[in-house]
């Protein structure tokens, strides 16, 4: 149950949405753009975030659509992590969302919600981060597409009154060879002791994380290290972990020093099957 | 022979068809309209004094009617020990612990005023696990522990944490060590959990206007929250009625009063209103009592040939910061502490630790779980130091009638079940003696670990039942008590045994299933896998008394002496000429003759019973019976670990228990898979998480793991039968039994399959990891 | 132009085929409208944080935890909840596996596993891990869930076989 009272308004279009949140914003109301809203209906129940009206953007048509287009894969913002993984468009992207949360929820998560949230792990931005894939956004200013690489940096930087409405990924990059691996406390639900998705251009390898620090990445530095074939795997992976953009996370699921054994494991795994595609 | 029409056959649950579709009520599903809401505000220190509480912004929330703090009702409830104010007063001492209400026409608006409520806390040093509780310089939870009224036997230790301190002192520990070949010592630990039932603690209270009080409660001891709100509020018990509907599982968690007692204030305060209380999942979490933690050493002396001569046992259990059943649990661990063994020497201290955590109460298995991990690995250790097939040495030391327990009660044929015959059977199911107990393929190691139990209550001395067995005008009958269906099915098997008894078709036992403390006969309470010892002979002299009144009525109808005739199969008829005879449809509210008066009149059977033979320990040796009948079985746990990433998964569980009597095939199956599972979820993941400074970091199922579908394993399970004389039809509890044996079982499983003791719950693949670094310095499988 | 505040706003839902009219916050999450508005306690409140699954009923056939949705979502969506549903094959596989102690939990079940049978009828080993891993059941050892769900299955296919 949620404690505090908001309003909710349901946009049928990217203008109609802006202009409530303008609105509501200059009223003082704290608007929020609302996607599936798990993560908002958790979060206010426990006090953790306040806003006094809500914008769904579910009505949106361009934030639902899912299909090739034009040597483009778009992802609208509202798809849900179910749909993803059942219409396997883009298999990475449908292994990785697969894994988010439990099935139920998933029905109800979406892409967008779960890049924007503010639950660290964003699992569903590792594929993106991989392909370069480009964001669509709309905002006051209108819509503009960006570079994941630039508006991604450890969370999405969005301006106020700005929401993604789709995420754009060449084609190509959705065929290549990929490998997905999420590391639990225990049990098959539940939040990454490490996530890591990885996939093969051009005889490179790159990698994403998450669970490893306390937000999501790619990193190039890493992935110079480890696509140094020259020199031993099991060195490049030491060498990798020694090059994280952050310290190791230490959490409920996993002690730092325990996810580190477990980052170590993975990528060995994971570097073995991909070199050997 | 006898033959058995009700009892031995998977009868449907009575209430099976509510619960598939959705209309089975429990607690917080009956919604009144004009019922006022409550919410508490809780600690978030877990140990400090409460410098001040402002209550004035709450006050002025929309909605509010009133917002109570400790000070407001300055009492002290629990039991054995009365030690806890129902509201903080003054200080903190536990994460969670509620320090304000506030009750608001919403719920919303209550937790939305509950946010307001302004409370600043002076922080004290926190005494953070039992072992350094029991340090002498540790910061005392309890400053004024020789004040705290006692209604039980319970010896706390005033300028110290020990809540209670349990003995027990049997035979000669010097001559036991000194007959010793071998010695092995080890610790253990076990962190505090919880019952995470799916229904969280839920009550509702209201005071009419003429003084009666009504409790509503999702309860495993509706007539308990009778006795305490009369014994600490002054209400004469008569003016008090406690309803419990089904409640939606309990594990020992509801059996202890909390949320009541703040129900009641609340509805005190805004002029005996009904009110409302439902624990939110984090409350239920860490506000509510929680499942116990250990930490305990063990030392055991054995000669070359596996008989164990000494063992000196320490449990230093993490009551938290208030005693409540912790204090008998600590008891409850003491007495049974040798495990289901032959032991002539045995020194135990057992004591019940003040920490700042959430306090503990009883759960399924109440101390036993937590005392087999410790005896059970303790065995494998000796086990392997002697070089014995592990189950071999159980098997040779396996106790049996004409031995002795720890409290130096004599075992029967009756008192004790048949543990060998376990042992044997589960040797079969398990192909003990056909597969190696460890298996290497690759990285993948298949392990077997085992681990017997047993299991005696802690019953008072005068726990009872009662029963009343109304008969319907066609000759179905309603039985009304006071056993509380908490999903064990109890109500179904006491269904059986009135049916059984009746030689009635068991459809036509109706069991109510909500309790009514005004209405239904008293039971003790639903704890301890006895309410169908207790509930069960009631409802057997019940029936024993309605089939008395039925022949005494058939007898007049059938001119014939009472003593000829026999009832079944809905009639009463001479034995030596059974054609001869009357429905019991037409006599159950007396026989009508023609002329409209009546022979007799409505059957109503009535039963009760108490335990018999028990008594009190000594406070010195703990010699005494503390139950009525130890419970047995043998278990095993059959795991595949991966040395590379040191994971692993739980191929099967099997288990054997003495049951004295299977009553219900299927519901005995699913109490022994249901606490197995309970069992392994709790060994391998369940834990909270503490920082230095006592806070829980994970009171909510995203972070607190336990059992998922899949994570389930393949189940075998057994039972023999050894008749307990005392109980119906020689049944046996054994609702908690699944659970007992399961950490052990997997902990040794584990230990075989890492080659490191693995002697800390939960053993999760960080655990593993950890005790592997420190064991053996490695940290990386490359 | 300043937009009305306003506290609680009157919606129709379609709940098990009957419309039905509700005045809520707009912040009162699904779950709490059907119980405590609409009378239908067969939902249940495990945790109100999406993570245990007792909450579960079916928003156009799929399952949806109804405490991490807001009632006024649900409009112009068919909601059904247990009570709903009404002799189904998974309702008898329950009954008839035994798959409830408490029963606390079992609504939410059906409810998943009601939409399982029907959205992936060949669900295998890992299909049905996968969506019943949503919900949490404290009192059986989920033996008797499987084979409840399995059962079902399996009528289900062997039926198809016969009538095709
Ligand atoms: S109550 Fe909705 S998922 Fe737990
Ligand atoms: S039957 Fe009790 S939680 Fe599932």
């Amino acid at each position: 149950m949620i404690p505090f009272d908001f309003e909710y308004y349901k946009a049928t279009s990217i203008p109609e949405a802006i202009y409530l949140f303008q609105n509501l914003f200059l009223q003082g109301r704290n608007p929020l753009y609302y996607g599936g809203g798990t993560e908002i209906i958790t979060l206010a129940r426990t006090n953790r975030i306040y806003t006094e009206a809500v914008i769904d953007i579910k009505g949106i048509p361009e934030c639902n659509v899912f299909a090739h287009h034009d040597h483009k894969l778009l992802v609208g913002s509202a798809v849900t992590l179910t749909r993803v993984s059942e219409e396997r468009l883009f298999p990475l992207l449908s292994r990785t969302c697969s894994e988010a949360a439990d099935q139920t929820a998933r029905n109800k998560i979406t892409v967008g919600g779960n890049i924007c949230g503010r639950i660290i792990f964003r699992e569903a931005v590792l594929s993106f981060l991989l392909a370069d894939s480009d964001i669509l956004i709309a905002g006051p200013s209108g819509i503009n597409k960006k570079p994941i690489h630039e508006i991604f940096k450890q969370r999405m930087r969005l301006q106020r009154g700005e929401f993604v409405v789709q995420v754009h990924t060449d084609t190509d990059y959705t065929k290549l060879p990929f490998i997905a691996v999420k590391k639990r406390r225990i049990g098959s639900v539940g939040y990454p002791v490490v996530t890591i998705a990885a996939m093969k251009k051009e005889q490179l390898v790159r990698v994403a994380f998450s669970g490893v620090c306390a937000f999501p990445f790619r990193s190039h530095q890493i992935e110079t290290i480890l696509n140094d074939r020259l020199t031993p795997l099991e060195t490049r992976i030491e060498r990798a972990v020694r090059h994280l953009p952050a310290p190791l996370l230490s959490n409920t699921d996993a002690s730092a020093e325990y996810r580190a054994f477990v980052l170590k494991n993975t990528l060995l795994d994971v570097l073995t099957a991909l070199e050997e595609v | 022979m006898r033959q058995f029409l009700a009892i031995g056959t998977s009868v449907p649950r009575q209430e099976a068809s509510e619960k598939v579709t959705g209309i089975a009520k429990y607690t917080n599903d009956i919604n009144t309209t004009g019922l006022l809401h409550v919410k508490m505000v809780t600690s978030s220190c877990a140990h400090g004094t409460i410098v001040s509480i402002d209550t004035s912004k709450a006050r002025k929330a929309p909605g509010v009617r009133a917002v109570l703090t400790g000070r407001d009702f300055p009492i002290l409830t629990g039991s054995p020990l009365a030690d806890r104010p129902p509201i903080a007063i003054d200080k903190v001492r536990y994460h969670g612990e509620p320090v304000a209400v506030v009750v608001a026409d919403q719920e919303y608006q209550a937790m939305n005023a509950a946010k307001l409520v302004d409370v600043a806390y002076h922080p004290l040093p926190v005494v953070n696990s039992p072992t350094e509780a029991i340090r002498s310089q540790a910061p005392l939870v309890h400053e004024n522990l020789a004040s705290y009224k006692r209604f039980e036997a319970v010896y706390p230790v005033p300028g110290t944490n020990i809540a209670n301190h349990v003995k027990i002192r049997k035979g000669d520990m010097q001559k036991g060590w000194a007959e010793s070949d071998v010695a092995i010592e080890a610790s253990f630990s076990i962190p505090q959990s919880d019952h995470a039932a799916m229904e969280t603690r839920c009550a509702t209270a209201e005071i009419k206007p003429n003084g009666r009080v009504e409790i509503y409660s999702a309860s495993q001891s509706p007539y308990v929250i009778r006795d305490m709100l009369s014994l600490f509020f002054s209400i004469d018990p008569s003016q008090i009625v406690v309803h419990t509907p089904l409640v939606g599982g309990a594990f020992g968690g509801k059996a202890p009063v909390q949320l009541e007692f703040i129900a009641y204030l609340a509805s005190k305060a805004v002029g005996g209103r009904k009110v409302k209380l439902v624990n939110s999942r984090e409350e239920d979490f860490i506000t509510s009592p929680v499942h116990i933690g250990l930490d305990a050493k063990v030392k055991l002396g054995a000669t070359k040939q596996g008989k164990i001569v000494a063992a000196e046992i320490t449990y230093l259990f993490d009551g938290g910061a208030y005693s409540d059943r912790a204090a008998i649990i600590t008891r409850a661990a003491a007495q049974d502490c040798t495990g289901p063994y032959r032991i002539d020497n045995v020194h135990c201290d057992s004591f019940c630790m003040y920490t700042n955590h959430p306090y503990a109460t009883s759960f399924r298995g109440f101390g036993h779980p937590e005392l087999t991990f410790v005896i059970e690995r303790a065995m494998d250790i000796l086990a392997a130091r002697l070089n014995l097939d592990p189950l071999t040495l159980r098997r040779q030391i396996a106790i049996g009638p004409g031995d002795t327990t720890p409290t130096q009660t004599v075992l029967t044929t009756s008192n004790v079940g048949n543990l060998a015959q376990c042992i044997d059977k589960l040797k079969e199911i398990i192909r003990w003696n056909d597969e190696p107990q460890v298996v290497v393929e690759g990285h993948k190691v298949r392990t077997k670990g085992v681990s017997c139990f047993w299991k005696n209550s802690s019953t008072p001395t005068d726990a009872g039942a009662g029963a009343v067995l109304l008969l319907n005008r066609d000759g179905s009958a309603r039985l009304v008590c006071g056993a509380v269906e908490i999903g064990q099915g109890t109500k179904t098997v006491l269904s059986q045994i009135v049916a059984e008894r009746m030689k009635m078709n068991v459809d036509q036992i109706y069991v109510e299933m909500e309790v009514n403390t005004d209405t239904c006969p008293e039971h003790w309470k639903t704890v301890a896998s006895r309410s169908t010892l207790l509930v069960g002979r009631a409802a057997l002299a019940a029936a024993d008394d309605a089939i008395r009144q039925l022949r005494h009525i058939a007898s007049v109808v059938l001119g014939c002496s009472a003593d000829h005739l026999e009832i079944g199969f809905g009639r009463v008829y001479q034995k030596d000429n059974p054609q001869i005879g009357v429905q019991i449809s037409e006599i159950a509210h007396g026989y009508r003759l023609p002329n409209g008066n009546t022979i007799g009149s409505q059957v109503i059977g009535r039963g009760s019973y108490t335990m018999r033979d028990l008594t009190s320990l000594d406070p010195e040796t703990g010699k005494g019976n503390p139950g009525p009948e130890w419970g047995v079985g043998a278990q095993a746990v059959e795991v595949e670990f991966d040395t590379k990433d040191l994971t692993y998964r739980v191929v099967r569980a099997s288990a054997v228990i003495d049951a004295g009597k299977v009553m219900n095939p299927k519901a005995a199956r699913g109490q022994m898979t249901g606490g197995m599972s309970m069992g392994l979820s709790f060994a391998s993941r369940e834990a909270f998480l503490y920082n230095k400074a006592g806070i829980i970091q994970n009171p909510r199922f995203r972070t607190y793991k336990d059992h998922r579908y899949g994570d389930h394993p393949e189940y075998l399970v057994d039972f023999v039968e050894t008749p307990h004389l005392e109980a119906p039809y020689g049944l046996r509890g054994i609702g908690e039994h699944g659970v007992i044996g399961m950490p052990a079982a997997l902990a040794n499983s584990l230990s075989l399959a890492t080659g490191i003791a693995m002697n800390r719950l939960p053993l999760t693949p960080e655990a593993i990891w950890r005790e592997k670094k420190e064991n053996t310095g490695d940290s990386f499988r490359f | 132009m300043t937009i009305p505040r306003i506290p609680k706003v009157s919606i129709d839902l379609l709940v098990n085929n009957e419309m039905r009219n509700v005045v809520v916050r707009p912040s009162d999450t699904l779950l709490r409208v059907l119980r405590e508005v609409l009378g239908l306690t067969g939902a249940k409140p495990g945790c109100e944080n999406g993570d245990c699954g007792s909450c579960t009923v079916l928003i156009d056939g799929w399952p949806m935890k109804s405490c991490i949705m807001l009632a006024v979502e649900a409009v112009n969506q068919q909601i059904t909840t247990i009570e709903g549903l009404k002799d189904t094959p998974i309702q008898n596989a329950f009954l008839e596996q035994w798959a409830f102690q408490c029963g606390y939990c079992t609504p939410g079940f059906i409810m998943n596993c009601h939409a399982l049978v029907n959205i992936h009828p060949d669900a295998n080993d890992k299909v049905i891990q996968e969506w019943l891993e949503s919900n949490i059941c404290r009192c059986t050892g989920y033996e008797e869930i499987e084979a409840a769900v399995k059962s079902v299955l399996s009528k289900q296919r062997s039926d198809g076989r016969y009538s095709h």
